[in-house]
Parts: C-alpha cells; sequence; structure tokens
C-alpha cells in the first residue's frame, strides 16, 4: 500500500522529470516551425547555396556549415592528442608527484569563463597572429588554437575517468606481471579503455561545434569558406548571434532557425553515437 | 622486449611529456597575460565609476562607468535562473535515481543527456524565437528581457542539476536503503528523510556548478535582451546588463585604453567569482566522496 502523499509526490517528480523532454521537443518545434518557409521551392535552393548576402535575397548557409566543421575538427586534431597526452602522463607515463598538480591545472580550466579565454586571446594572440603572418589576425588559426585550449579539460576528464576506473581494478595485475608503468598504461590500460576515448571524442567535438564565443570574438566572421588556416571563416553558432543582433527581415530570420535545425541535428547524432558507445559497454 | 614496442613507449612518453609541458605553459601565458593588464584596473572605481559606493549601496545612486550595474545585473539573472531550475532539477534528478524504471527511464536520460549536448546559443534562440511567437498571438509588445535569459539560462543549467543529483543518490551505499527499510520506512520517506539529506553535499555542488555555469554563459543572454547601457536592471521584462556580455561588449567596441582596462579587469572580477564557485563545488563533491567511501556514517 503506498500512502497518498507519496503518491502525489510521484508525479510532482514526474512533471518536473517532463520538463527536460517537453524543452528538448519544444526547442526542435520551434526551430522547424520557424524555418518551414525557407524549406521548399526557392527558397531552399537559395538556402543550400554557397552565398549569403541578404540584401540580394541569398540565404546560402553552406559557408557557415563548412566553416563550423573544419573549425571543429581542427580544433580536435590539435586538442585531442594533447588530452590523451596529458592523460598518459597522469597515469603512468610521466612522474607520480607531477600527476595531481597537472589535473587541477586541467580542472582549473574548466572553471575559465569562455569569454575571458577570447578576451585574452583578441589581445595577446591574435596580434601574434597579425605580425607573424599577414592578415588582420583574425582568422581559423587564432579561433581553431583558443578551441582547442577550450575543449582539453572537457576531453581530458572523461579519459581521466574511464583509466581510472580500469586501472583501480589492474593495478595489482600489472604489477604481478612485472610490467613497468608505462608498459601497463600502453598494453592494459589504453585498449581496456576504447569505449572512454570514443565517448571523450564525442563530448570534445560536440563542445566545440556548439562554442559560440571563441568564433565569434577570433574567427574574423567572413561569410565565405575559408581557404587557408589564415582566412577569416564564420560559423553556424557565431553566424546565429551576428544576424539576430543586425537584421530583421522574415526570410534572414528563417534562414537562421535553419541554421538553428542544423546545429541540433548534429548535436543529436553527437548523443545518438555517444548513446551507442554507452550501450556496447553494458 | 622488441624494438618495436620501446618505440612505442618512447614516442608516447615524448607526446605526453609534451602535452603535459604545453597546456600547462599556455594556461600560465593566458593567466599572466590577464594578470598583467587586468590588476592595474582593480580598484573601487573599477565598480562604483565616479559614484560614491555608499551612495550607489545604500541609496541606489546610478552608476555610469563602473561594473556595478553589470553586476547586480548578473546577480539578478543567476538568482532567477537557479530559482527557476533548482526545484526542477533536483526533483528530477530525484526522479531519475529513485522512481524511473524500464523504457522511460531510459527515454528521459536521453532527453537529459540531448538537453546537456545542445549548444547554448540554440537556447538563446528559442527564447528568441519564444517572443516572436508571442509577438503574433497574445502579446504584440513582447521584448527579451531578464525574466526570459534567466528561463533559457535555467533551461541550460538544468541537465547538470539532473546529472549530479542522479549521481549523488545513486552512487550513495546499499545499506542505507536497508537501514531504512528494516526501519519500516515507505519508499518516500527513505528518499526524503535518508537519501536526500545523505546525498546534499553533492547536490549541493551541482546546484554551485549550474550557478557558475548560468554567471559565465554569454551566448544565451546575447539573444534573450542583454544590452551593453540599460544601468541597475529594475524590472523582470526590462534589458539589463552583465557581467559576461560586458566584457565581450568592451573587446569589440573599446573606446580608449581605460576602457580596455576596465574590460581586462572585469575578466578577472568574472574569473575569481566562477574559480571560487567551482571549487567550493569541489570541495564539497570530495566531501561527499570520503564521506560514504570511509564508511563513517551520519
Amino acid at each position: 500500500m503506498t500512502p497518498p502523499t507519496n503518491r502525489l509526490a510521484e508525479r510532482l517528480l514526474f512533471c518536473a522529470t517532463a520538463v527536460s523532454a517537453v524543452t528538448v521537443l519544444a526547442i526542435f518545434g520551434f526551430l522547424l516551425w520557424f524555418s518551414l518557409p525557407v524549406f521548399h521551392g526557392e527558397a531552399l535552393a537559395s538556402l543550400l547555396s554557397w552565398q549569403w548576402r541578404p540584401l540580394r535575397g541569398e540565404f546560402g548557409i553552406l559557408p557557415m556549415l563548412a566553416g563550423s566543421l573544419c573549425l571543429s575538427v581542427s580544433a580536435m586534431l590539435l586538442a585531442y592528442p594533447l588530452a590523451l597526452g596529458i592523460c598518459c602522463f597522469v597515469h603512468g607515463a610521466g612522474p607520480v608527484r607531477a600527476a595531481r598538480p597537472l589535473v587541477i591545472a586541467v580542472r582549473f580550466m574548466t572553471s575559465v569563463p569562455t569569454v575571458v579565454y577570447g578576451l585574452v586571446s583578441v589581445f595577446l594572440l591574435v596580434p601574434l597572429i597579425r605580425n607573424a603572418f599577414s592578415g588582420s589576425g583574425f582568422s581559423w588559426l587564432a579561433a581553431g588554437l583558443v578551441l582547442a585550449v577550450l575543449i582539453i579539460p572537457t576531453i581530458v576528464l572523461v579519459i581521466d575517468g574511464q583509466f581510472r576506473q580500469v586501472q583501480s581494478g589492474l593495478g595489482l595485475t600489472g604489477v604481478a606481471l612485472g610490467l613497468a608503468p608505462i608498459q601497463q598504461l600502453l598494453r592494459l590500460t589504453v585498449p581496456l579503455s576504447a569505449r572512454g576515448l570514443g565517448v571523450a571524442a564525442a563530448l570534445g567535438f560536440g563542445r566545440a561545434i556548439g562554442d559560440t564565443l571563441i568564433p565569434l570574438m577570433l574567427a574574423g566572421n567572413a561569410a565565405r569558406p575559408p581557404h587557408s588556416l589564415l582566412d577569416p571563416m564564420r560559423t553556424l553558432t557565431s553566424h546565429i548571434a551576428l544576424v539576430v543582433a543586425t537584421d530583421s527581415q522574415s526570410l534572414v530570420y528563417g534562414s537562421l532557425f535553419a541554421c538553428g535545425v542544423v546545429l541540433f541535428l548534429i548535436s543529436l547524432l553527437v548523443n545518438l553515437a555517444l548513446r551507442g558507445l554507452r550501450a556496447g559497454h553494458d | 622486449m622488441t624494438n618495436g614496442a620501446s618505440f612505442t613507449e618512447k614516442a608516447v612518453c615524448i607526446l605526453s611529456w609534451g602535452a603535459a609541458l604545453t597546456v600547462p605553459a599556455v594556461l600560465c601565458t593566458l593567466m599572466g597575460f590577464l594578470l598583467w593588464r587586468g590588476v592595474p584596473g582593480w580598484s573601487l572605481a573599477l565598480i562604483f565609476g565616479d559614484t560614491a559606493p555608499l551612495n550607489a549601496l545604500l541609496r541606489g545612486a546610478p552608476v555610469f562607468d563602473g561594473l556595478w550595474p553589470a553586476c547586480l545585473g548578473t546577480l539578478a539573472l543567476v538568482a532567477l535562473a537557479a530559482g527557476i531550475a533548482v526545484p526542477i532539477g533536483i526533483a528530477s534528478g530525484v526522479y531519475l535515481a529513485e522512481y524511473a524504471r524500464g523504457r522511460s527511464r531510459q527515454v528521459f536520460s536521453f532527453c537529459v543527456d540531448l538537453l546537456a549536448g545542445i549548444p547554448s546559443i540554440l537556447m538563446g534562440l528559442f527564447g528568441f524565437a519564444l517572443i516572436l511567437l508571442l509577438r503574433r498571438t497574445v502579446a504584440p509588445a513582447a521584448n527579451t528581457g531578464l525574466l526570459l535569459s534567466a528561463l533559457c539560462l535555467a533551461l541550460l543549467v538544468l541537465p547538470y542539476l539532473i546529472s549530479t543529483t542522479r549521481l549523488s543518490i545513486e552512487g550513495l551505499p546499499q545499506e542505507l536503503r536497508l537501514a531504512g527499510a528494516c526501519l519500516g520506512l515507505s519508499h518516500g520517506q527513505v528518499v526524503g528523510r535518508i537519501l536526500l539529506p545523505a546525498g546534499m553535499h553533492g547536490i549541493f555542488s551541482g546546484v554551485i556548478l549550474a550557478v557558475g555555469r548560468a554567471a559565465e554563459d554569454t551566448a544565451v543572454i546575447l539573444l534573450t535582451g542583454v544590452v551593453a547601457n540599460a544601468g541597475t536592471p529594475s524590472s523582470l521584462t526590462g534589458k539589463y546588463e552583465a557581467l559576461p556580455f560586458h566584457i565581450y561588449y568592451l573587446a569589440a567596441e573599446h573606446q580608449s585604453p581605460a576602457q580596455l582596462t576596465q574590460a581586462f579587469a572585469a575578466a578577472l572580477v568574472l574569473l575569481c567569482l566562477t574559480g571560487l564557485l567551482f571549487a567550493a563545488a569541489r570541495l564539497l563533491h570530495a566531501r561527499l566522496e570520503k564521506k560514504w567511501k570511509t564508511g563513517t556514517t551520519i
């Protein structure tokens, strides 16, 4: 027998939980509803073009999609090996005494606000790039480097957690086999952590593609696909921020929400990948 | 041992030493630069401008070129967002940990994960769309403002609250539940009288993390009503200033070196704030883990 107050409490808790599900559906619904005007006929052709010239009625979002993908992939290519290196250092490749301060430093990095990274880089990194190469300095390179710094802690903490879990069961086995710490790391821990490595990559990529402020402040925001690391570029996220601030035509808004739909679908894919990785684990 | 293996080991060693030296070096450079540019700007004038601090604090005198309105804006924003998100987040975490079963548990967990993965700019866009909808239907005069931003920020931090609450409760030892059952408590009583108090440290650390996240986010408020000059926030639907946006704005639009120094000093203030919050959350979390791993009782 469950007393009625308990049942009421359970219902309230259920309602609270339903909030997240309703929110997710509402976000997707809103984005889809407001982007419907651009999803047929000529508008769609214009949307899927490489030209963003709103004054001439051309609303192509492909440059921004390309920008988002280029930027997050390049940031991942830089951040992932560094993060993996840090985790290897902490779990056997480096001296034990240095491990703890390093993890603390990485934890501290998670608390640094994005806008702080942005501000410092605008006045430190961008002039460096400007002086070392030509151009304004606001470029794919600047945004990619800082974005890598931003996502390193996300990746490190996931891999570190996984390594820790694997090693807690293996420590004695490794010692008994006569393996040096680095051998244990490479022969046992890393091979057994494959799924954690995948989860870290997916989370890092999701974080990189969803970040707005770093590309907005550092990438130069030119609405065309970049041809070199020193070219300015614009991502989907910074595109949304820029256009909401400046434009007010209805077709412009339509293409904006289309960008939103694309971003939503990307984060859905990332989450499905995560789910697949975790399901395989159980 | 073969040569190949030792080569791999050497390569991994070089990579990990390289990474372990590079990343802290980069971090130190960034923080050093921030301190170098920001510390000279630290003074009472940074916060209050030309207005006398006591006047601003007690009598609400307007502050024109200080951070005071932005600080108040951020405070109001974070308090409102936490007020919305904390009850829902904790309730939802408890439900997922203790009540949800089978398929509904899987579906809801997936929704929470998905919500956590949605880029923050989309939360802002959602709030913006909400206003567009209101304008077309019931309230033609609706505009973006403080309450809307708080609502969107609440949605942004909700998944953090849910997962920390859920993990704190699920991580408690089985003995606690058994003890409750032995005492003849109902499931609801076990949850309310035993599990929630025992997991409180962890839940509280989640709340602090959520506050830190809400305080630093810029993308959401960018689309939902923050402006550069609004004075102290006066109404729930009015425009407001906020610390992270102020920094972003000054970085792009500063007109004098003094304003730039103010931006760096403000960044330092924000960093101290979020740093302290994260440290407090860490401490509480560690305490929770220690308490239940060493087996000491309440």
